[in-house]
Parts: C-alpha cells; sequence; structure tokens
C-alpha cells in the first residue's frame, strides 16, 4: 500500500535501531564481563599459584606465568598441614549442628504457624531478635558455661552453639512458608485421626521442602564457614573446623603460598558444591529471609 | 512472601495439644540456653573485674570508666565507626548499582550474577587468604602499579596504619557486594513494571525514573540492607583476625578484635564484657528498627 520509498525509509530506521541496540548490547556484555572478571581474577590467581610449586614461586614470584604443574601443594595442605583433620571436623560439626536446626525449628515454625498459639508474634520476634544479637557478648558466657557442663573442647558444644545460634531465623522463614500451607489438608487429617507429629512428618514437611532446602543450603554455608564460635569454645587443635586450621597454615608455613593456596582452595570448595547444587535455593533463601 | 502474608488467617486452626507446645518449647529453651542466658550473664559480667578463676568481683560501672580512658578503645570505636560508614556506604552503593546494572533478564546475566555473587559462598577466612595473596609486597596490587609505571605508589598495604583498615574493607567489600546486590534484585523484581512504564511514557529520563519510581519502591529492600549491613559491619571479625589480627599498631582493631583480645590473650574477662555491651548497645539499637519493620510488616 505504501510506496516503495516509504517502505525503503522504513527498513532503514529499523535496521539502524537494530544496530544500536547491538551496540548497546556488545557494551553492556563487555562492561559486564570486565567487571565478573574484576570478582572472579583473585580467585584464579590463587587457584593458579596453588598448582605452582615452591621453587617456581620463590624463583619467579608470586605473580608470574606458571612454569610448573604439581599437586603437592593440594599433598601437604591435606596431610601435614592439617586440612583433612580440618575438614573431616567441619563435617563433624556442620552436619549435626544443621539436622538439629532444621528439626528444632521446622517443629517450631510448625506448631507457631499451624496452631493458636498465644504470643505468637512475640515469641518469633525474641527468638528473631536474639539471631541477631552480636556474638561478642556471648562469648565469655558461652565458653565459661561450657566448661561448668563439661563440655568445652567437644564437638558438642559447637554444635549445640550453632544450632541454638541459627534458631530465629530459620523459625522465622520457615514460619511465613507455613502459613502458606492451607489450613484443609491439615484438617482433613485431624479428622482421620492423624497426630500433630504426624501432621508435621507427613503433611506439612514434605510440602515444605523448597524452604528446608533454601535454609539447609544457607545453614551449611554459615555454618562451615565459621569461625568465631569454634574458636570460643574449641581448645584441642586436633578438633579444629577447617576454617581455624587455614589460619594455622596460614602461620605455620607464611612463605609457602602454594601450600596455603591449595588449603584455601580446598575449604572452599564443600561450600562451592552446595552452591552450584543449590543456587536457586540458596540465592531464594537469602531474600526469602529478607525481602517481604 | 507479601503474597503469603497477606493470605494468613487470622485464627490458629486448632487449640494447643501439649505435643505442640513442645514444639515450640524446646527449641525456644535452646536458643535461651546459648543466646538469651549468655547476653545477660555477658551484660552482668561487665559491672566485674574477672580473671576467669574464682567468683568474679563486682566494680560497679569501674570497667566503662576505664574504657572512657582507653586510648585501644577509642581507636577501635573510631575504627568500628569507620569501618561501618565506609564499608557499609561502599557495599550498598555497589550492591544497588551492580543490581541496576544487571536487573535485566537476557542472555548471559545470570552468569555475570553468579560470578559476582560467588565469594559470598566462601568464608571470610578464604577471603582473608586470597586477600593476601593480593596484597603481598610482591603481589599483584604492588606488580600491577609497577607493570603501569606508578611503581612510586607501592604500598605494603596491610603492614601500614595508614592502609590496612581500607584494605581490609575492601575486601570484605568484595565478599559481600554480591550479598547486598542479590537483595537489591529481589527489590527491583517486586516493583511493578506497569508503574516504570506509566512514568516512561510520561516522559520521565533514566534519573527521574530511579529517583521518583524506582528508589521509593525500594524502601522495604533499602531498611533491610541496612540493617544487614549494620549487623554484618558490627561482627565483622574472621577477616581482620586472620589478616592483621587488628595491627600493626591497633591501626585495623575493631571493637570485635580488641573485645576477643582482651578476653582470650589478656584474660580480662570483665573488662571485655564491657567492651561487648558496647557493641551489643550498638546492635540493639539498629535491631530495634529492624523488628520495628518486621513487626510492621507481619500486622499487615
Amino acid at each position: 500500500m505504501s510506496s516503495p520509498e516509504a517502505l525503503a525509509a522504513g527498513e532503514a530506521i529499523r535496521r539502524r535501531s537494530r544496530r544500536a541496540r547491538k551496540a548497546r548490547t556488545v557494551g553492556f556484555h563487555m562492561t559486564a564481563s570486565f567487571i565478573a572478571l574484576l570478582w572472579v581474577a583473585p580467585l584464579i590467581l590463587v587457584i593458579v599459584l596453588s598448582f605452582r610449586s615452591f621453587d617456581d614461586i620463590l624463583g619467579n614470584g608470586l605473580i608470574a606465568i606458571p612454569r610448573s604443574f604439581t599437586f603437592h601443594g593440594y599433598a601437604d595442605a591435606w596431610g601435614r598441614g592439617g586440612g583433612r583433620r580440618g575438614m573431616l571436623n567441619s563435617f563433624i560439626i556442620t552436619l549435626p549442628a544443621l539436622a538439629l536446626a532444621l528439626g528444632l525449628s521446622s517443629l517450631a515454625a510448625f506448631g507457631l504457624s499451624r496452631f493458636k498459639v498465644p504470643f505468637r508474634r512475640t515469641i518469633l520476634l525474641v527468638m528473631l531478635g536474639g539471631n541477631l544479637l552480636p556474638p561478642q557478648i556471648l562469648l565469655i558466657p558461652l565458653a565459661r558455661n561450657a566448661e561448668a557442663l563439661g563440655i568445652f573442647d567437644t564437638y558438642w558444644a559447637v554444635i549445640i552453639l550453632h544450632a541454638g545460634f541459627g534458631l530465629g531465623f530459620y523459625v522465622f522463614v520457615l514460619y511465613g512458608f507455613m502459613l502458606a500451607i492451607p489450613s484443609e489438608i491439615q484438617q482433613a487429617a485431624i479428622i482421620d485421626g492423624a497426630t500433630p507429629f504426624q501432621i508435621y512428618r507427613r503433611i506439612i514437611l514434605p510440602l515444605s521442602r523448597p524452604a528446608l532446602a533454601a535454609m539447609g543450603a544457607l545453614g551449611f554455608t554459615g555454618i562451615f564457614n565459621d569461625l568465631l564460635w569454634s574458636i570460643t569454645v574449641l581448645r584441642s587443635e586436633g578438633k579444629m573446623p577447617v576454617t581455624a586450621a587455614l589460619l594455622g597454615l596460614q602461620g605455620t608455613y607464611v612463605s609457602n603460598w602454594g601450600l596455603v593456596s591449595a588449603g584455601t582452595i580446598t575449604a572452599a570448595i564443600p561450600t562451592l558444591i552446595v552452591f552450584l547444587l543449590f543456587q536457586k535455593s540458596f540465592v531464594g533463601g537469602l531474600t526469602l529471609g529478607a525481602v517481604k | 512472601m507479601t503474597v503469603v502474608f497477606g493470605q494468613r488467617r487470622r485464627r490458629g486452626i486448632d487449640s494447643l495439644p501439649p505435643t505442640v507446645a513442645a514444639f515450640i518449647l524446646v527449641p525456644f529453651l535452646l536458643e535461651a540456653a546459648v543466646v538469651f542466658a549468655p547476653a545477660i550473664q555477658g551484660v552482668l559480667l561487665s559491672f566485674t573485674e574477672w580473671r576467669g578463676i574464682g567468683a568474679p568481683n563486682p566494680v560497679g560501672l569501674q570497667n566503662f570508666r576505664e574504657l572512657a580512658a582507653d586510648p585501644v578503645f577509642a581507636t577501635a570505636f573510631k575504627n568500628t565507626a569507620r569501618w561501618l560508614i565506609v564499608f557499609g556506604g561502599l557495599s550498598g552503593l555497589l550492591g544497588l548499582s551492580l543490581a541496576l546494572f544487571l536487573k535485566v533478564e537476557r542472555r548471559g546475566v545470570a552468569v555475570y550474577r553468579s560470578l559476582i555473587f560467588l565469594p559470598v559462598i566462601f568464608s571470610l577466612v578464604v577471603t582473608a587468604l586470597v586477600w593476601r595473596v593480593l596484597y603481598a609486597p610482591e603481589g599483584l596490587f604492588n606488580n600491577t602499579l609497577q607493570a603501569v609505571g606508578l611503581g612510586s605508589w607501592r604500598q605494603i598495604w596491610l603492614a601500614q596504619p595508614r592502609t590496612v583498615l581500607y584494605a581490609l574493607v575492601v575486601a570484605s567489600l568484595w565478599r559481600s557486594a554480591g550479598y547486598i546486590m542479590v537483595l537489591f534484585l529481589a527489590g527491583l523484581k517486586s516493583i511493578d513494571p506497569a508503574l516504570t512504564e506509566a512514568a516512561r511514557v510520561d516522559g520521565a529520563n533514566r534519573w527521574q525514573l530511579f529517583r521518583h519510581i524506582t528508589m521509593p519502591q525500594l524502601r522495604g529492600v533499602n531498611s533491610v540492607v541496612l540493617s544487614v549491613i549494620v549487623i554484618d559491619a558490627l561482627r565483622s571479625f574472621d577477616i581482620v583476625y586472620a589478616l592483621t589480627k587488628g595491627g600493626p599498631y591497633n591501626s585495623s582493631e575493631l571493637l570485635s578484635t580488641y573485645m576477643f583480645k582482651t578476653a582470650f590473650t589478656t584474660g580480662r574477662l570483665g573488662y571485655a564484657s564491657a567492651i561487648a555491651v558496647v557493641v551489643f548497645l550498638l546492635a540493639v539499637s539498629f535491631i530495634v528498627l529492624y523488628l520495628i519493620r518486621a513487626l510492621r510488616e507481619d500486622a499487615r
């Protein structure tokens, strides 16, 4: 219907705007990859360092094109550096603490969200508030109480601390999630004679899986990465988690950059795996608690 | 989550069976045992002189009077304030800029976000060791400066009172910016696109859009980010402890590291508790703000 000139002009405009958009896209990706590179460059550097030999680093400097490739750093960090012991300790502490925290907090969230509980809001807020306290105020009394109870310098002390300190946040988030589960299912179960624990175990818990996954991923990282609680209630080197072991490594092998780097990378791997497996839940969990 | 709270039922479904009361009571008692009781004990200890043996000796406000005259405490307090402002301000700014830059869903954007978020999952000890390589005398920074002809700017970043605190702040920023970015991204996502569209139709430019649509809509997130940053900043311990232990000459001392040293190196537990009380009071004032917000949300 329109003249050939108008068609051609329209095409030209479209082509130009397409080109502008393309230029913008290229600009975006260039800027974004630059920023992303800035963020991962330190990591890449440490990874490279962890595979270089002691002599290579000594001779050619920290920042140099690698002229060697060795697993010695990893072997040493794992063996005589105490990485194996530290990693094992971290798991011995993290897994029960996480199970305890999730179990207890989901029970409490279940009770608070599915039943008529007096002072519900106060309980929730007091528990959440406790979670926000600065740990400093708790350190000395906790060390003292652990000693009085005879659990100072035991895994149990750290496990209980982690489980108890995380509770407020977990309860708060799980409570919000469980509120949204329709009550009809529960009522049907009650009519069928189910006990509260059965309702929790068979109905609410399976339905809360996404929130539990998010809290689990978040909790794992938080507990695994902790340093402060562990060095407060643990004394023996043989019981310290990998974070503390790494700190010791840094002190003992100051000039052995390859070994320290290898230890650093090793200590980062478990949380990295959890992050890669649960990336969605992980980020979801962070924002679930915060952005409402 | 607003939806979730919008649908909430005003009344509980059932009266409270004893088993369910126990479900709530047991976790609550655990938290009471490891958080509430020690917090109270900590406050009480701050009014005593105690070295860990025998009974604490009550001294009234003596510890706080001593704090007021303690130069290291003054440094630690100033550094903590500086840390709060510089670290807090920059991580907020950085997080928001990154979120605005990476907010549009397009090809590849998830990868960029993940890479920037990556350090969040590392422990601060890992972060510290990574940055030790960058800050080393022959490390990345000094070598880069040398390479671009700014060799005279080279520093022993972690050993100089002038640079050490900021060097630590930068390392912390590297780790926390991704976290703040994710919070802002979630906030940006919750803005109704119709609102932005309407303003654009009305001829608003980018800055006006940001100033009058985005920022007001982010108010909720802003207050969360603020509380997260403040609480994080007051808790900051690991990275300083791992990299400098507060040195050189207390120049990177924070209240948290000074407290830890006073307690577990010097062994003055009463005095250390007084430092903890100061941190506690700072934190509590912010926690109250946070809870007021949570309460308001909950009542909606």
